[in-house]
């Protein structure tokens, strides 16, 4: 009924895709308890909800790598089942995944080409998918040639071809999950035109991301899902992103950053005059009890090498490091933790977490020496330890032998920062903490970070989320070019000021 | 808040469960200990001599020396590597031991401490390099396996190295009780790996490293400390296998071993530990090795000709694996 009366409303507004309330449950979870989606053509319709949500879960049943348990799926008004991969290609489903899934390898018409390769004589036809790839990279004005390995594209390019290449499946259905979550801004303007394009086309886009204001830009409709459950659909033009993120996490966030600022006097950690022969040049700062010390800069700055110099992964060429006043040199990282230094690195997956793995083992990791002495193994005190960071962190998981892999991005990213405040750090470096994590797992991290700050733990903070970096800090190092351009005092600080003094080198 | 809660609670209703002594060995090995289980039944009814008590001793006594070697290659397989040179260390440190007793008149314990020594060295040299190049294990261990081979030939000329003492062959062939003293090794070599994998520190760093190498070195972990470790532990394992080997046979010989790794590798596997790393117990390549032994004996008593026993041995590791594949790509989903 519904989707006659749209019809009739807008005649060029079809219901593309319609998936009535789906059920899915895995051992141990119901994942979907009872969600629906509705997709017009030409729509880019966005998909919001914290990590766990069951967001992946849905778009993996569209894309037929689960099947569903109750609810059904139609296209253009047609009942439609997707039991496998190829139905949904059959349907004109097409997903483009979180993490790229190309091969490095190989070449840029070789991989939008994989397994359906055009034969001829027995033998893989490469001037065929050659030249069919040409016209495709042709008719989004790219500038990539099909014999380019992808390799050597830029992440953006990268992308791009992980959309033509869901395209060329002559999709009429495109899922794009977080796209833009390791774009820079003009890459993500570049896939926002393509994103235009398609809609022209009629294409209905399912798109899903953390970032509200992508959303604004770039969704014509947004549908709210959490635990499992439908919550609404508005359309963006009608909302805001209070009422979303209040719908998202199912109560207001007063406070979204909490922050008591203090005094810091002692002086913890001293970097001064240091290099290491390549990018980083003169970096000289201080870090004090319990202040969060903000590093802002664009991306490549810098700002991880530093830490990594500090953190003993590489070696500095230049400079003296000051612990509590000693000059120290690191030269392992083993060394780094003995002088009370921690690093949540800025990539969990590869840098952090080790999925197959339980939630205990990835907590207790750099902190064995508590319960294990020689091969005897205190198995209480291992599972208070475990206990203290999973119910102070509030990570959500069923029980602590859960494969950290199965957690969401969130509760990750505390299992990692739990593994390091069991060291009882006196620095903690964060690097890009809240990157890839649901909005109320965000404002818990920022309320643990202030927590530790008041107990005298001195934070550095990378972070490319310049509110964050504002809202959040003390004193904030803007980077530029591997130097550090500038130092701004809380009061100081702004979005404008801070990109100003990043982007230094281009002005001059 | 609620949810952490229920999450806690839940969780401290899970432990006690999990504590059940062996009941995480049985639920994680089901699949090859079903298989072990219905062979050995099999076996007991086919042939009256399967379960007497010299028949299960030969067998553990045979299936000992693989384990020695498959206990240390489980953690190099954990650690996502392979060793292939413990057949050739076999062979050199059984001939160094002859040769220092036969050729040079040295003690009993010189020789025998000799022999380990050599097997160890290669273990070593195979560890230094691994953690200090990104020359894969593959090619490293490939290279010293023919080179330890080759230093064994040339060593002795060829030929077997007799040495008929009894205090030699009290080594392998000897009897503490009741009980053989390779089956004494194994049980203390079963018990010292099985702590380190599961008890020690040095063991969470093994799974780490393999599950995850970029992330065990941002978490502290000297990943080179830990190669250098399980490859030299791997040529000391080897080379007491070659040892007690080399007693049994009154000779040193370097022809000994020969595919000694494929049969260690399949009890690794066999037992459930992935050949991508990070993944891997003990107690699963015990029961791996016992189904070889026990296979390999059933298919004797059974008077079954050695070479079919060859092709049996392979379409087993290809069922138990598969069944394996089965299990974990079920769970996943």
């Amino acid at each position: 009924m519904r989707a006659v009366m749209e019809q009739v409303k807008t005649l060029q507004e079809t219901i593309l895709l319609e998936m009535n309330h789906i059920k899915k449950g895995f051992p141990g979870v119901q994942a979907l308890k009872d969600v629906s989606l509705q997709v017009k053509t030409g729509e880019v319709h966005a998909l919001l909800g914290e990590n766990g949500a069951g967001k992946s879960t849905l778009i993996k049943i569209l894309g037929g790598i689960y099947t569903l348990d109750e609810g059904n799926i139609s296209i253009m008004g047609n009942p439609v089942e997707i039991q496998n991969v190829q139905d949904a290609q059959k349907h004109g489903i097409s997903v483009i995944h979180q993490e790229l899934v190309l091969v490095p390898h190989m070449t840029v018409s070789e991989n939008i080409f994989l397994g359906r390769e055009p034969v001829k004589a027995g033998m893989v036809n490469f001037q065929a998918m050659n030249s069919s790839a040409q016209e495709l990279l042709e008719s989004f004005d790219l500038d990539i040639k099909p014999d380019d390995r992808i390799g050597s594209l830029t992440i953006a390019e990268q992308q791009m071809v992980e959309v033509i290449k869901a395209l060329s499946f002559n999709s009429r259905i495109l899922v794009m999950d977080e796209p833009t979550s390791s774009l820079s801004d003009k890459e993500v303007n570049f896939l926002f035109d393509t994103i235009r394009k398609l809609k022209k086309n009629g294409v209905g886009i399912i798109y899903i991301s953390h970032r509200m204001m992508e959303l604004n830009q770039i969704s014509d409709r947004i549908t709210v899902i959490r635990d499992g459950e439908y919550i609404g659909t508005k359309e963006t033009q009608c909302t805001s992103s209070d009422e979303l993120i209040a719908m998202m996490v199912g109560r207001t966030l007063t406070k979204y950053y909490t922050r008591t600022f203090n005094t810091p006097r002692e002086k913890v950690l001293e970097v001064a005059g240091l290099g290491n022969g390549k990018l980083l040049k003169d970096i000289s700062f201080d870090l004090y009890k319990g202040e969060i010390l903000g590093f802002a800069g664009l991306v490549g700055a810098g700002r991880s090498e530093i830490m990594k110099c500090i953190f003993g992964l590489d070696p500095i060429t230049e400079g003296t490091i000051l612990i509590e006043g000693k000059p120290v040199t690191i030269r392992s990282a083993e060394q780094a933790i003995r002088y009370g230094i921690a690093l949540v690195p800025e990539s969990r997956k590869k840098e952090a977490l080790f999925p197959v793995q339980s939630v205990k083992f990835n907590i207790t990791l750099r902190s064995l020496q508590k319960f294990i002495r020689g091969v005897f193994v205190n198995k209480e005190k291992e599972l208070a330890v475990t206990r203290e960071y999973v119910s102070s962190l509030s990570i959500k998981t069923p029980t602590i032998q859960q494969l950290v892999g199965n957690l969401s991005g969130g509760n990750q990213q505390k299992v990692v920062i739990g593994r390091w405040l069991a060291t009882d750090p006196k620095v903690l470096i964060l690097d890009e903490p809240t990157r890839g994590v649901d909005v109320g797992s965000k404002s818990e991290i920022y309320s643990i970070m202030n927590e530790l700050a008041a107990k005298g733990v001195a934070i550095i903070m990378i972070s490319s989320e310049l509110p964050e970096v504002i809202n959040m800090s003390d004193r904030v190092q803007v980077m530029c070019n591997g130097r550090i351009s500038g130092c701004l005092s809380h009061a100081e600080l702004s979005q404008e000021r801070i990109m100003q003094l990043a982007t230094q080198h281009a002005q001059q | 808040m609620k949810n952490t809660k229920a999450a806690t609670v839940k969780s401290a209703k899970a432990i006690p469960f999990y504590r059940i002594p062996g009941f995480g060995f049985v639920k994680e090995n089901m699949g090859i200990l079903i298989g072990f289980v219905i062979l050995c039944v099999l076996l007991a009814i086919l042939s009256p001599v399967f379960l007497a008590k010299n028949n299960i001793l030969n067998v553990l006594r045979q299936v000992a020396t693989n384990l020695y070697i498959a206990c240390a290659m489980t953690m190099v397989i954990i650690l996502g590597g392979i060793d292939l040179s413990v057949g050739s260390i076999i062979a050199l440190s059984g001939v160094v031991t002859g040769g220092m007793i036969a050729f040079d008149g040295f003690s009993l314990t010189a020789a025998v401490a000799g022999g380990l020594i050599a097997g160890l060295a290669v273990g070593a040299f195979n560890g230094f390099v691994i953690s200090k190049t990104t020359i894969p294990p593959f090619i490293v261990t490939l290279a010293t396996m023919n080179i330890a081979r080759g230093a064994a030939y040339v060593y002795t000329g060829g030929q077997p190295i007799r040495v008929m003492s009894d205090s030699f062959n009290f080594i392998g062939a000897g009897y503490l009780g009741e009980i053989p003293m390779p089956i004494i090794y194994l049980i203390i070599i079963v018990f010292i790996s099985f702590l380190i994998l599961s008890k020690s520190k040095l063991g969470r760093h093994i799974y780490a490293i393999g599950g995850n190498p970029q992330a065990a070195v941002f978490s502290g972990i000297k990943n080179s400390r830990v190669l250098f470790f399980a490859y030299t532990f791997s040529g000391l394992m080897a080379a007491i296998a070659g040892v007690v080997l080399a007693s049994r046979m009154f000779s040193g010989q370097p022809t000994a071993g020969q595919g000694a790794e494929m049969d260690a590798i399949a009890a690794v596997v066999l037992g459930g530990t992935s050949m991508s790393g990070g993944l891997g117990k003990i107690g699963g390549t015990v029961i791996g090795a016992l189904v070889i032994g026990v296979l390999s004996n059933g298919l004797n008593l059974l008077g079954i000709n050695s070479f079919w026993q060859y092709i049996v041995k392979g379409v087993v590791i290809l069922i138990a694996v598969y069944v394996d594949f089965i299990k974990k790509s079920g769970k996943k989903l």
